[in-house]
C-alpha cells in the first residue's frame, strides 16, 4: 500500500467527486445533504489517510519518500513523493479541506456542484505538492485555475464575473512563462524528473539577449519566468492586485481555500524549483527579490488601513504576511527558510480563520462593509472571543503561531540584509495598527446599529469548526519544534545544496576570467 | 507495374467509384428521398476504409514513377480525415434533414472532397498536388453553397469560390517557377534540384508562392480573409466540416512539400512559417474576442490553432512534423465535439449561434454544459485537458528547433484567446438566466460532444498510442 499511498490520498476526492456527478440527481434538500455528506465524509478520509503519510514519514531522511513512478506521455512520468519541505503543505490541506466543506453547510444553489468543485479542488492542490515531474507539477498548478474560476464565478459576490475573469487570466499570464522555462528545462536536461533536475546544473554564463547583458544567463532567464509564476500565485507587489478582488467577491469557503492554501503555492515553488534549481540565478535576482518584499510589507500594510471591506483589508494582510515568507524564503539561511515554511503553514490556519470569521457574521447581516458592524461583543460573545484570538494571532502575539514565523523570518533576514529586515519590522507594527483598529470597529463600542440589534452568536457548529485551528495555532505558537523538527533536515538539505552550488558556480566564472 | 501502381491507390479509386455509382444509383431512383441513407452509407464507407487503412497499410509505397506516395504519414493523416469527415456527416444529416437541406449531392461532393484530400496528402508531384487540392476545393464550393436560395451561404460559396482560385493561381504561379528552375515537378526531383545550403533565387519565389497557396487553403493570416465569412455563411454541418477534415489535408499537404521537396533548405523556409504562425496565433486570438456569433468564433480559434500547429512546421524537425499531427488530431477531435455541441443548439426549431442564447445552460442541461466546459478549456489549452498536452508538444518542437521567441510568442496569444473561451463558461455559467434553448433532439450529436469530451480528459493517459503513430508518420517525411 505504501507505494501508491499518495495516489490514494490524492485522488479520493476525485473519486468522490465522480460519485457526486454520476449518481447525486435532484436539487431537493435530501439530494444537497447527500452531497454535503459525501463531500465532507470524503475530505475527512483523506484527512485520515494523509495521517499515515505523516506517521510514516522519516524527518531524517532528506530525500523523497513514499515515492510512486509510472510512465506516461511524450517521455514524461506520473511521479509523486513528499520530502520534509512538502508534506507540512500536504497536511495543511487536508487539515483544512473538512473545515471549509463543514464551513459551506448553509450553501443553497446547486450545492452538488459546489461540493464538486471544491473536491476536484483538492485533488488539484494535493497534487502540487506531491508532484515530482515538471509537467505534472504544472498541469496540477494551472488545472487548479478551473474549478477556483468557477467557485468565484459562480457563488461569489456582486462584481464577480470581473474577479473570476481577473484571477484567471492574471495567474494563467503568470504560468505560461513559466511553461516556457519548462519545456526549456526539458530539453536542455533531457529530463522532467524534479529530484534529478535539482541536481543538474544549468547554463549561467554571462549572456547578452538582444543586446541586454544577463548575468547568471540561462538559470536567470529560467529564474525570471518561474518568477513570473510564483509571484503572481504568491502574491508578491506589485502583481498582487488579483488577490483583493478574488478574496472579496469569492465566497467563504473560497477565501479560505485560496488564502490558506492556494497562496502557499508560490512560496512552494520558489523552495522547490528556484531555489534549488536555479541558485546562480536566484542568488543574482535576491536583492530585488528582499526589496520587492520589503515594499510589500509596508505599502500593502497602508493600503490594508484604509479599506471598508472587511475581506479586502484581510486579504491585504495576507499580502503583507506572504512578504515575509518571500524575504525569508531569500535570506536563504536555515532560520529564514524554516521561518517562512512556519510562516505559512501558520498563515494558514490564521487568515483561514480570520475569512471564516467574515463568513460568520457576513452569513448574518450580508455585509462586509466595516461601518455596518460594531458592538458585536454585546449580543456575539463566543465569536469576540475566537475573532480577537485570530486577530492577534495575526498580528503576531508571542504564544501563537504567528509571531514565530514572523520572528524567525525576521532574524534570519537580519543576518543577510540589515535594512531590509529593518524595514520589515515595522510591518509588524502596522500590522498590529490595522488589525486591531478593524476589531475595535467591528466588535467593541456600543451596539448601536438597529439592524444588528437580533443578530445571534455563533451556533456550535460554527464554534466546533473554530475549535481545530484556535487549537492548531496555539500547539504551533508554544511548540513550534513540532513543524521545525520535521522540515528541518531537508532545509538543511537544501540550503548545503544551495551554497554549494553558488560556490561551485564562483570558482568557474572565477577560473573562466583567468 | 501498373497493377502495383493501382493497388496503392486501390482506397482512393474505390472511394471514387463508390462516389460515381451512388450518383448514378441516386439520379436514377430516388434523388434526395435517398440522402439520409445515403449520408449514412457514405459516412459507413469512410470508417471502413480508415480501418482497412489503419491496419493493412505498411511500409513506404510508391506509385506512378513517384507521383504518389503511400507512407506511414499519409495514412495517419487518411485515418484521421476519413474518421472525422464520418463524424462530421452522420452529425449533420438531422440538422440537414430537418430544414430540407439534406440533398444527395452532399455526402457524394463530401466523398469527391475527400478523395482529393486522400490524393492531396500523398501528393509527391506538383502535378498531384493540385489535382488533389482542385478536386478538393471545387467540390467543398459547391457544398459551402448547398443552400442555394440562401443569401448568406451563397455569399460564402461565392467567396469561398473567389479566394480559392486565387489562391490556387498563387499556388500554380509557384509550381510553373519551381519547374522551370528545377526542371522536374516530382518533390524528389525538386529536392536534389534545391541541394542543401544555397537555394537559387528563382525557386525560392516560386517556394514562397507555393506557399502562399497552401497558407490559404489552411487559413494562415494573411491568407485569412475567407475563413470568418465562409464559417458564418455557410449551414453549421459544412462549417463543421470546413474545420475538420480540409485543415487537416492542407496541414499535411503543407508537410509534404516543405519536407519532401524542400526539406533540404529548411532555414529558407522557416522564417516564413514561423511568422505565418504567430500572425495567425495573434490575430485569431485577438479578432474573436469581440465576436458574438459562436460560429465566427470558431473560425477565428481555428485560425489560433492553425498557428499553433504551424509552430511545429516551423521547428523543422521530425518532432516538429510529429507535434503538428498530434496537434491536428487533438484540434479534429475538439472541434467535432464542439460543432455537435452547435449544431444542437436550436431555439423553436430555428439554429442560433449567438453565444448570449447559451445563457446559464448548465442549468438546462448540466451533462452538455459541461462536455462542452471541458472543451473549450481543452481549446484554451489549460489543463489537464488533452489541448494542453498538443501545444506542450508544438512548444516543446519549436524550442528544441531554435525558436524560443515563437514559443513565447505562442503562450501569450493563448493567454488572449483563452478570454473568449472563458467568456463562453461565462455565459453558460454565470450568466443571467434567459429563454431556454431546445432540448437537443439528435442521439449522434449527443454521442459525439460526449465522447469528444471524455477523449479530452481520458485522452491525457496515453493519447490513445495516437503520438507513436504520429511519431513513426514523422520519420516517414524526413530523408533518409
Amino acid at each position: 500500500m505504501n507505494d501508491s499511498l499518495l495516489s490514494l490520498v490524492t485522488f479520493i476526492p476525485t473519486f468522490a467527486a465522480l460519485i457526486l456527478l454520476v449518481f447525486l440527481r435532484g436539487e431537493d434538500e435530501m439530494a444537497q445533504r447527500n452531497a454535503k455528506r459525501v463531500a465532507l465524509t470524503a475530505t475527512i478520509i483523506t484527512f485520515l489517510m494523509s495521517l499515515f503519510v505523516l506517521a510514516g514519514f522519516d524527518p531524517s531522511d532528506t530525500g523523497f519518500q513514499f515515492v510512486e513512478e509510472r510512465d506516461w506521455l511524450m517521455g514524461l512520468k506520473y511521479k509523486l513523493g513528499v520530502d520534509g519541505i512538502s508534506i507540512l503543505f500536504v497536511m495543511l490541506t487536508t487539515f483544512m479541506m473538512p473545515l471549509v466543506i463543514w464551513a459551506s453547510w448553509d450553501v443553497k444553489s446547486r450545492v452538488k456542484e459546489y461540493m464538486i468543485a471544491f473536491l476536484l479542488l483538492e485533488t488539484l492542490m494535493l497534487g502540487v505538492f506531491m508532484a515530482l515531474d515538471l509537467v505534472l507539477f504544472y498541469l496540477f498548478f494551472e488545472a487548479g485555475l478551473i474549478p477556483m474560476f468557477l467557485i468565484i464565478g459562480i457563488w461569489g459576490g456582486a462584481n464577480r464575473i470581473y474577479a473570476s475573469f481577473k484571477f484567471f487570466l492574471y495567474t494563467f499570464l503568470g504560468s505560461v512563462l513559466m511553461l516556457v522555462a519548462m519545456v526549456a528545462m526539458f530539453v536542455n536536461a533531457g529530463t522532467t524528473d524534479i529530484p534529478t533536475l535539482m541536481a543538474h546544473e544549468f547554463a549561467s554564463e554571462t549572456m547578452s539577449v538582444m543586446g541586454v547583458t544577463i548575468i547568471g544567463g540561462m538559470q536567470t532567464i529560467m529564474f525570471l519566468a518561474f518568477f513570473a509564476s510564483f509571484a503572481v500565485k504568491m502574491p508578491m507587489w506589485p502583481v498582487h492586485t488579483w488577490l483583493p478582488d478574488a478574496h472579496v467577491q469569492a465566497p467563504t469557503a473560497g477565501s479560505v481555500v485560496l488564502a490558506a492554501i492556494l497562496l502557499k503555492m508560490g512560496g512552494y515553488g520558489f523552495l522547490r524549483f528556484s531555489l534549488p534549481m536555479f541558485p546562480i540565478g536566484a542568488e543574482v535576482m535576491t536583492p530585488l527579490v528582499m526589496w520587492m518584499s520589503a515594499i510589500a510589507i509596508v505599502y500593502t500594510s497602508l493600503v490594508a488601513f484604509v479599506q471598508e471591506d472587511m475581506k479586502k483589508l484581510i486579504a491585504y494582510s495576507s499580502v503583507a504576511h506572504m512578504g515575509y515568507v518571500t524575504m525569508g524564503i531569500f535570506a536563504a539561511n536555515q532560520q529564514g527558510i524554516d521561518g517562512a515554511i512556519f510562516q505559512m503553514i501558520s498563515h494558514g490556519f490564521i487568515s483561514g480563520a480570520l475569512f471564516l470569521c467574515v463568513g460568520v457574521i457576513y452569513d448574518r447581516m450580508h455585509t462586509r462593509e466595516i461601518d455596518a458592524y460594531g458592538g458585536l461583543v454585546n449580543r456575539m460573545p463566543a465569536y469576540a472571543l475566537i475573532f480577537m484570538f485570530f486577530t492577534m494571532a495575526n498580528v503576531g502575539l508571542p504564544g501563537t503561531s504567528g509571531f514565530v514565523g514572523e520572528f524567525l523570518t525576521l532574524m534570519g533576514v537580519f543576518q543577510v540584509n540589515t535594512w531590509v529586515a529593518l524595514i520589515a519590522t515595522s510591518g509588524v507594527i502596522l500590522s498590529a495598527a490595522y488589525a486591531l483598529w478593524l476589531y475595535r470597529r467591528v466588535v467593541m463600542g456600543d451596539l448601536i446599529k438597529e439592524s444588528l440589534k437580533t443578530i445571534s452568536d455563533m451556533t456550535s457548529r460554527e464554534k466546533m469548526i473554530f475549535a481545530p485551528l484556535v487549537a492548531m495555532t496555539l500547539i504551533l505558537g508554544v511548540y513550534p519544534s513540532l513543524v521545525t523538527d520535521i522540515i528541518g533536515p531537508s532545509v538543511e538539505n537544501l540550503i548545503s545544496n544551495y551554497d554549494t552550488a553558488l560556490a561551485h558556480g564562483a570558482s568557474a566564472s572565477q577560473s573562466a576570467s583567468h | 507495374m501498373i497493377q502495383a501502381d493501382l493497388n496503392i491507390i486501390l482506397p482512393e479509386i474505390l472511394l471514387a467509384i463508390y462516389a460515381m455509382l451512388a450518383l448514378l444509383a441516386v439520379v436514377y431512383t430516388g434523388k434526395d428521398k435517398m440522402a439520409p441513407m445515403l449520408t449514412w452509407l457514405t459516412a459507413g464507407v469512410f470508417a471502413i476504409l480508415a480501418v482497412w487503412i489503419g491496419i493493412s497499410g505498411e511500409g513506404e509505397n510508391i506509385a506512378f514513377n513517384g507521383m504518389f506516395h503511400d507512407d506511414a504519414f499519409s495514412r495517419f493523416a487518411k485515418v484521421a480525415m476519413l474518421l472525422a469527415g464520418a463524424a462530421v456527416l452522420v452529425m449533420g444529416a438531422d440538422y440537414m434533414q430537418r430544414r430540407n437541406m439534406l440533398r444527395f449531392e452532399y455526402p457524394i461532393l463530401v466523398a469527391l472532397a475527400m478523395v482529393g484530400m486522400m490524393t492531396m496528402v500523398s501528393a509527391g508531384d506538383l502535378m498531384t498536388l493540385y489535382m488533389g487540392l482542385e478536386l478538393q476545393s471545387l467540390s467543398l464550393y459547391v457544398v459551402a453553397t448547398l443552400r442555394r436560395d440562401g443569401v448568406k451561404s451563397t455569399e460564402a460559396g461565392m467567396k469561398y469560390f473567389l479566394l480559392g482560385a486565387l489562391s490556387s493561381g498563387l499556388l500554380l504561379y509557384g509550381s510553373s517557377l519551381v519547374y522551370g528552375f528545377a526542371g522536374t515537378t516530382t518533390f524528389a526531383g525538386i529536392i536534389d534540384a534545391v541541394g542543401h545550403g544555397h537555394t537559387p533565387l528563382g525557386l525560392l519565389f516560386g517556394l514562397t508562392f507555393v506557399i502562399s497557396g497552401l497558407a490559404f487553403k489552411v487559413s494562415a493570416v494573411p491568407f485569412h480573409m475567407w475563413t470568418p465569412d465562409v464559417y458564418e455563411g455557410a449551414p453549421t454541418p459544412i462549417t463543421a466540416f470546413f474545420a475538420t477534415a480540409p485543415k487537416l489535408a492542407a496541414m499535411g499537404l503543407f508537410a509534404r512539400v516543405l519536407f519532401d521537396a524542400f526539406g533540404g533548405v529548411v532555414g529558407d523556409w522557416q522564417q516564413i512559417i514561423a511568422l505565418l504562425s504567430v500572425l495567425s496565433m495573434f490575430l485569431g486570438a485577438v479578432a474573436a474576442i469581440g465576436q458574438t456569433n459562436i460560429k465566427r468564433l470558431m473560425a477565428y480559434s481555428s485560425i489560433a490553432h492553425m498557428g499553433y500547429a504551424l509552430m511545429g512546421l516551423a521547428a523543422g524537425t521530425a518532432l516538429g512534423v510529429e507535434a503538428m499531427l498530434v496537434y491536428m488530431a487533438i484540434y479534429v477531435t475538439m472541434n467535432v465535439g464542439t460543432f455537435a455541441f452547435i449544431l444542437s443548439m436550436e431555439k423553436d426549431g430555428q439554429p442560433v449561434t449567438d453565444i448570449a442564447s447559451l445563457n446559464m445552460y448548465s442549468k438546462q442541461s448540466s451533462g452538455r454544459a459541461l462536455a462542452l466546459l471541458f472543451l473549450l478549456f481543452s481549446l484554451a489549452g489549460v489543463p489537464p485537458f488533452l489541448g494542453f498536452f498538443g501545444k506542450l508538444y508544438v512548444l516543446r518542437a519549436a524550442y528544441e528547433g531554435g525558436l524560443a521567441w515563437l514559443a513565447i510568442a505562442g503562450v501569450v496569444a493563448s493567454v488572449i484567446g483563452a478570454f473568449y473561451y472563458l467568456r463562453i463558461v461565462f455565459y453558460m455559467y454565470f450568466g443571467e438566466e434567459g429563454d431556454a434553448l431546445d432540448a437537443p433532439r439528435s442521439l449522434v450529436q449527443q454521442v459525439l460532444l460526449m465522447a469528444s469530451a471524455a477523449i479530452m480528459l481520458l485522452g491525457i493517459v496515453n493519447f490513445f498510442g495516437v503520438d507513436a503513430a504520429a511519431q513513426a508518420a514523422a520519420a516517414a517525411l524526413m530523408p533518409h
